[in-house]
């Protein structure tokens, strides 16, 4: 089939430029949007993670019992009385202390989302960093800067949890910065490892051969071919720092009493199963899994919209 | 290669001195001691006992002490908490038991995880996808510590098949239940990069290549396709070893193993110095085999990889 | 324990010699009920003890062991009243510091040694020897033999301590002063005999299967660590004819719910009842859940110095906080093991004490609430000035409930914020013991069942008094006891000064709460410290 001219369009566009209008320019990140945007289940779970966050803030004005007060009427013998029911205001029912599920549900839920998300912030932001420097500058610095993850990955990190807790007093700040501190680690050698593959890629090479300096390589070039494998495993990072920050409460380092995380809620639900009070455990592990699950759909649309190699 | 391998084993012993010392430094810095006790010793009982044990002197001589110690007679310290025991006989009853049912763990959670994970990005967006990433997501939601107990009700309570815990020499039995906790949510990461990686690795120009030459399906996958899809695999196995043996602890105390995972937190919590030093050696060791182990296999992953 | 050829063949041996089948089935010779013909008892352990060396054990797990492996002078009976056992009877002198024991000749080592006064004397005097550096040599100091504090700081040889052997079968102690609960003391693991020869050949590994040498009913065949520890009869023990149970195993299981779980698979004999489920499990198994008196209280002490919260320098304040605990509901709805509500110091159930009146105690809750408000308010306290301070725990799921229950009722009836710090043990201990707290939980257990062990905890010379309590009186009527012999009404004036100046607040006393397999028999559940003996104990056919 021989080219159509359409001497109409042709025209039009001849007077475009003609007059100097030029065709206005997506940038990357608008492209890796619009992308993200078409992904429905991607969209879907941000709409769902938004409900939650929502549900966080909004759910406290229904809830008729707080999240520290004790039921002292059902306290006693909470695997009949404190199943979750409308009428008694605990919707969730009772925890094992005869303490408000919904209420404590809630707060758990936004404590761990803002532990996760934090600590997936600061590992991404360092670890990536620190292990694409490393991997791409190679040799003898990479080698340093490795084994200097190798100790720190190897350091007892509850010392440094235990110091962190009595130095400076229990915070759930604090909290944040003893996981931040070890989140990056593993960030880091994932990405070294990729960006050892990525650096002796041509564009790579050509980039070199233009003259750009290698911190512009770095953070220009190779983090963008890096969004997969980091926005992955961001994605499986939070859920990640929940469970830490309950192994650290279980030691009793982590959120203090009465305040709660989600980890904390499911490590104490999963210990009454024995006792017939399920929904100790069901409900905090429902909130859960569906963090979980919203993640991966949004990692996944991420993944997507960002790669390059889609364009 | 070798040579890398060579140099890369010569720093391992710096490092792991460092280590040591920054450990040994650290444990200090928390307060309490081996032998703060509710009933606390009289003055002079305590002071008994630190100048059994050397801890009256100065650090860094208790530093270089243990230090040679472990070099001339491989003697890695007595353990304060278990006084009929040494740190030699924790480390060696312990860790045949750790590294047993972690290996074992550890090779599935792998296997699992990167056949779902092939077997979900070959097959995007279909029912098989689905499902291998359902299965990702019921694993994630049974962290260890809630899986343990669980299994212990339903085997050991409810169906009489398995024993609740104990080792027994690693027979068989005593195996099932810590490896099922142990490698369920590891095997959900894996299969989920391993999946989010090869669905990259398929989209790209080289793969395209490969299908427009006309090469069959399975070519592609196994001679062009994994080499890439497991490098990012292979730089999870590192922090998902190390993420084991810090899972190993739960593991030890629902299931009475008697594996050192255990001791590890123990020895932190009780303050019994010798033990927390010797399994952070221990484990600093391993940690830096293995990262060699992973930096030489992305090598052969990739030629053009060059240290 | 290093599975070489050489402690396997050694531990086959071992059980196959000792195992006598003499008494495995048939039936009881005092109650006649048939036997099962299975005599193993297992048990559940928390955490591995830290040692079974008698000088050296410190903690209840450990003592278990001490008791069944090693044999004292004198034992317990089911209602903890003393039995002859190493020794067969002994004399005290006129003025009460000299005692005399006379040992039993039948007594041996399990390698076939006669048991004698020599072995005592190296005992005891290996448990105050700064060498050895017990854990427990301050136990010498309660037992109050003379030269045991100045061997302890180094100022005397061990072979000074005031314990010698007169013959093979006499041991003869002499006291600092007359210390009328001596003899109870020696039903503590620590004045336990160890064989000379053992302990000089192997050092610390002398504990081992392989090596260990005991007096007792029982010797150690497995070792396990932080699994399982088998020990089987001694049929060297001269009481061997009447042991009933062949093995006795302990099962490490750091969960307590896992126990529950595996003692309903039939993998214990034995377990604890997690906090709260008791009534459950009573009113669903009642001839398997038990709850006993236990010596032991719970409490939480004031920091009584200058470095504490000002408002708890106003005893009106503290009256106030001990007021307003509605104890009822920490032993009825959070508890619900049984456990007794604690109005004073010591347990109601402790020999030989008759719990005062203390006007606390007479009051209904509704009383204590309203009085507790009026002194707060006396005081300064109100919404408008809410009181506002920390209390401390160690990291424990009981202790958690129970602080969250008692800072609830403050915060409900007083308006007081109450912050909650939980601290993991060493820190804690660390902490408390530096004066660095506000209000911080207490327990303790009683060494021998008599009520100073308790009250001497207030003295101001006390070690164990962390808060720093220090009351001139209290300390004149604690040395006054030492020598008197009508205690009770110094026991009383000393609750009755403690009950009005609150510088701890009393919870409950213990109780001690477990499943037990019903075919095992012979339990000792009337003994508040809990001295259980294998020996003692048997299964019948199910």
């Amino acid at each position: 089939m021989g080219l159509v001219h359409d001497n109409k369009r042709i025209e039009t566009i001849a007077e475009n430029i003609v007059e100097g209008e030029a065709v206005k320019g997506r940038s990357l990140w608008q492209d890796a949007m619009a992308r993200f945007l078409q992904n429905k289940a991607a969209v879907g779970s941000l709409i769902l993670l938004a409900a939650i966050l929502v549900f966080t803030q909004i759910g406290p004005y229904f809830a008729q019992w707080s999240n520290e007060e004790i039921d002292w009427s059902r306290m006693a013998d909470v695997a009949e009385l404190g199943k979750p029911s409308i009428e008694n205001g605990h919707y969730f029912g009772l925890d094992d202390l005869g303490r408000d599920l919904y209420s404590r549900t809630i707060e758990g839920t936004l404590t761990s989302f803002m532990v996760g998300i934090v600590g997936a912030f600061v590992a991404v932001v360092i670890g990536t960093l620190y292990g694409a420097i490393s991997g791409f500058i190679g040799g003898r610095v990479d080698n340093i800067m490795m084994r200097i993850v190798d100790i720190l990955i190897a350091v007892p990190s509850m010392f440094v949890i235990i110091l962190l807790m009595v130095i400076f007093e229990r915070s759930l700040f604090m909290l944040f910065v003893g996981i931040g501190l070890f989140s990056w680690l593993d960030m880091s050698r994932i990405v070294r490892g990729q960006t050892l593959a990525l650096k002796h890629k041509e564009f790579i090479e050509a980039a070199h051969a233009a003259g750009v300096g290698w911190f512009v390589i770095v953070v220009r070039h190779i983090m963008p071919n890096l969004m997969g494998v980091v926005v992955v495993y961001a994605t499986l990072l939070v859920p990640g720092m929940i469970m830490a920050e309950s192994f650290i409460s279980f030691l009793g380092l982590g959120v203090q009493e009465p305040n709660t995380s989600l980890g904390a809620l499911i490590s104490a639900g999963a210990g009454t199963i024995l006792y017939d009070q399920l929904w100790q455990l069901a409900i905090p592990l429902t909130f859960f899994l569906t963090i979980v699950i919203s993640l991966f759909f949004i990692g996944d649309g991420l993944r997507d919209a960002l790669d390059p190699k889609d364009r | 290669m070798l040579s890398y391998i060579f140099r890369r084993l010569l720093i391992a012993v710096p490092t792991l001195l460092i280590l040591m010392i920054i450990s040994f430094y650290l444990m200090q810095l928390a307060p309490g001691g081996p032998f703060t006790s509710e009933r606390p010793l009289p003055p002079q009982v305590l002071a008994n006992i630190e100048a059994k044990y050397g801890l009256d002197q100065p650090l860094h001589m208790q530093m270089v002490n243990y230090i040679v110690g472990i070099v001339t007679q491989f003697d890695f310290g007595p353990s304060y908490q278990y006084k009929d025991r040494s740190v030699n006989d924790i480390i060696a009853q312990g860790f045949p038991v750790t590294l047993t049912y972690g290996t074992i763990s550890f090779v599935i959670a792998s296997l699992i995880g990167i056949s779902l994970g092939v077997l979900a990005a070959i097959r995007h967006n279909t029912w098989l996808d689905y499902v291998a990433v359902g299965a990702t997501f019921s694993a994630q939601a049974l962290p260890n510590f809630v899986m343990a107990p669980i299994l212990i009700y339903v085997f050991t309570l409810k169906l009489g098949l398995l024993p609740g815990g104990g080792w027994n020499g690693g027979q068989w039995q005593y195996l099932i239940m810590p490896v099922i906790a142990l490698s369920t949510s590891f095997f959900a990461s894996i299969a989920r990069i391993t999946r989010s990686s090869m669905l990259e690795v398929l989209n790209s120009n080289f793969i395209r290549t490969a299908r427009a030459k006309g090469l069959s399906e399975r070519a592609i996958i196994w001679r062009h396709a994994m080499k890439p899809t497991l490098m990012p695999v292979v730089s999870y196995l590192g922090p998902a070893f190390v993420g084991m043996i810090t899972g190993s602890v739960v593991i030890d105390m629902y299931f009475s193993t008697g594996g050192i995972g255990r001791f590890y937190v123990n020895s932190a919590l009780n303050r019994d110095y010798a033990v927390m030093l010797g399994l952070t050696i221990l484990y600093g060791g391993l940690t830096v085999m293995f990262n060699l182990l992973t930096d030489v296999i992305y090598a052969w992953l990739d030629p053009k990889i060059r240290y | 324990m290093k599975l070489t050829s050489k402690s396997v063949l050694g531990a086959l041996l071992a059980s196959s010699i000792l195992m006598s089948p003499a008494l495995a089935a048939g039936n009881h010779p005092v109650t006649g009920e048939a036997l099962a013909d299975d005599q193993t008892f297992t048990y559940w352990e928390l955490d591995e003890r830290s040692s079974i060396d008698p000088q050296v054990s410190e903690d209840v797990s450990g003592a278990a062991f001490v008791r069944d492996l090693f044999e004292g002078l004198y034992n317990q009976d089911a209602d903890g009243n003393l039995v002859p056992a190493g020794a067969l009877s002994h004399s005290v002198n006129e003025a009460g510091d000299v005692y005399t024991f006379n040992l039993r000749p039948e007594s041996k080592w399990s390698n076939g040694d006669p048991v004698t006064a020599h072995d005592f004397v190296y005992a005891w005097q290996r448990l105050v020897d700064p060498e050895l550096a017990s854990p427990y040599s301050w136990f010498m100091h309660v037992m109050n033999v003379k030269n045991g504090d100045a061997i302890v700081s180094g100022d005397m040889a061990p072979e000074e301590l005031g314990v010698r052997a007169i013959d093979d079968l006499t041991l003869e102690v002499t006291l600092e002063a007359p210390t009328h609960y001596f003899a109870l003391t020696t039903v503590h693991g620590s004045t336990f005999p160890v064989h000379r020869a053992t302990v000089e050949a192997h050092g610390a590994e002398w504990t081992k299967p392989e090596n260990i040498v005991v007096n007792g009913a029982y010797i150690l065949t497995e070792h396990v660590p932080s699994e399982r520890t088998t020990r089987e009869r001694n049929t060297m023990y001269w009481n061997n004819e009447n042991t009933i149970l062949d093995k006795v195993v302990t099962l490490v299981i750091n969960d307590e719910n896992v126990a529950l779980t595996r003692y309903f698979a039939g993998e214990l004999d034995q377990t604890g009842v997690p906090a709260g489920q008791y009534p459950k499990m009573k009113a669903e198994y009642p001839d398997q859940a038990h709850s006993n008196p236990r010596l032991c209280n719970y409490y939480y002490t004031f920091n009584m110095t200058d470095t504490t919260n000002p408002a708890f320098k106003d005893v009106r304040v503290r009256q106030a906080l001990s007021l307003a605990v509605d104890r009822s509901i920490i032993t009825d709805a959070v508890l619900q093991g049984g456990q007794f509500q604690a109005y004073t110091f010591t347990p109601a159930l402790t020999a030989g004490f008759v719990t005062p009146d203390v006007p606390i105690a007479s009051m209904t809750q509704a009383e204590r609430d309203a009085k507790a408000m009026e002194l707060m308010a006396e005081a300064g306290y109100g919404s408008d000035n809410p009181l506002s301070f920390s209390m401390l725990y160690n990291t424990s799921e009981g202790h958690k409930k129970i602080a969250v229950a008692m800072s609830q009722m403050w915060k409900q009836k007083l308006g007081a914020e109450v912050e909650l710090a939980n601290q993991e043990w060493k820190t804690f201990l660390e902490t408390r013991g530096n004066q660095d707290f506000e209000l911080a939980r207490g327990a303790w257990c009683g060494d021998y069942n008599e009520a100073s062990t308790f009250l001497d905890l207030l003295g101001s010379s006390s070690g164990y008094n962390d808060g720093k309590y220090s009351n001139a009186r209290v300390d004149e009527l604690l040395a006054m006891s030492k020598t008197s012999d009508n205690t009770q009404p110094l026991y009383t004036e000393i609750e009755q000064i403690v009950s009005e100046e609150v510088p701890v607040i009393p919870v409950y006393h213990y109780t001690g709460v477990m499943m037990l397999n019903p075919a095992l028999k012979g339990w000792p559940f009337n003994n508040v410290e809990q001295n259980w003996y294998s020996k003692d104990l048997y299964k019948v056919a199910e």
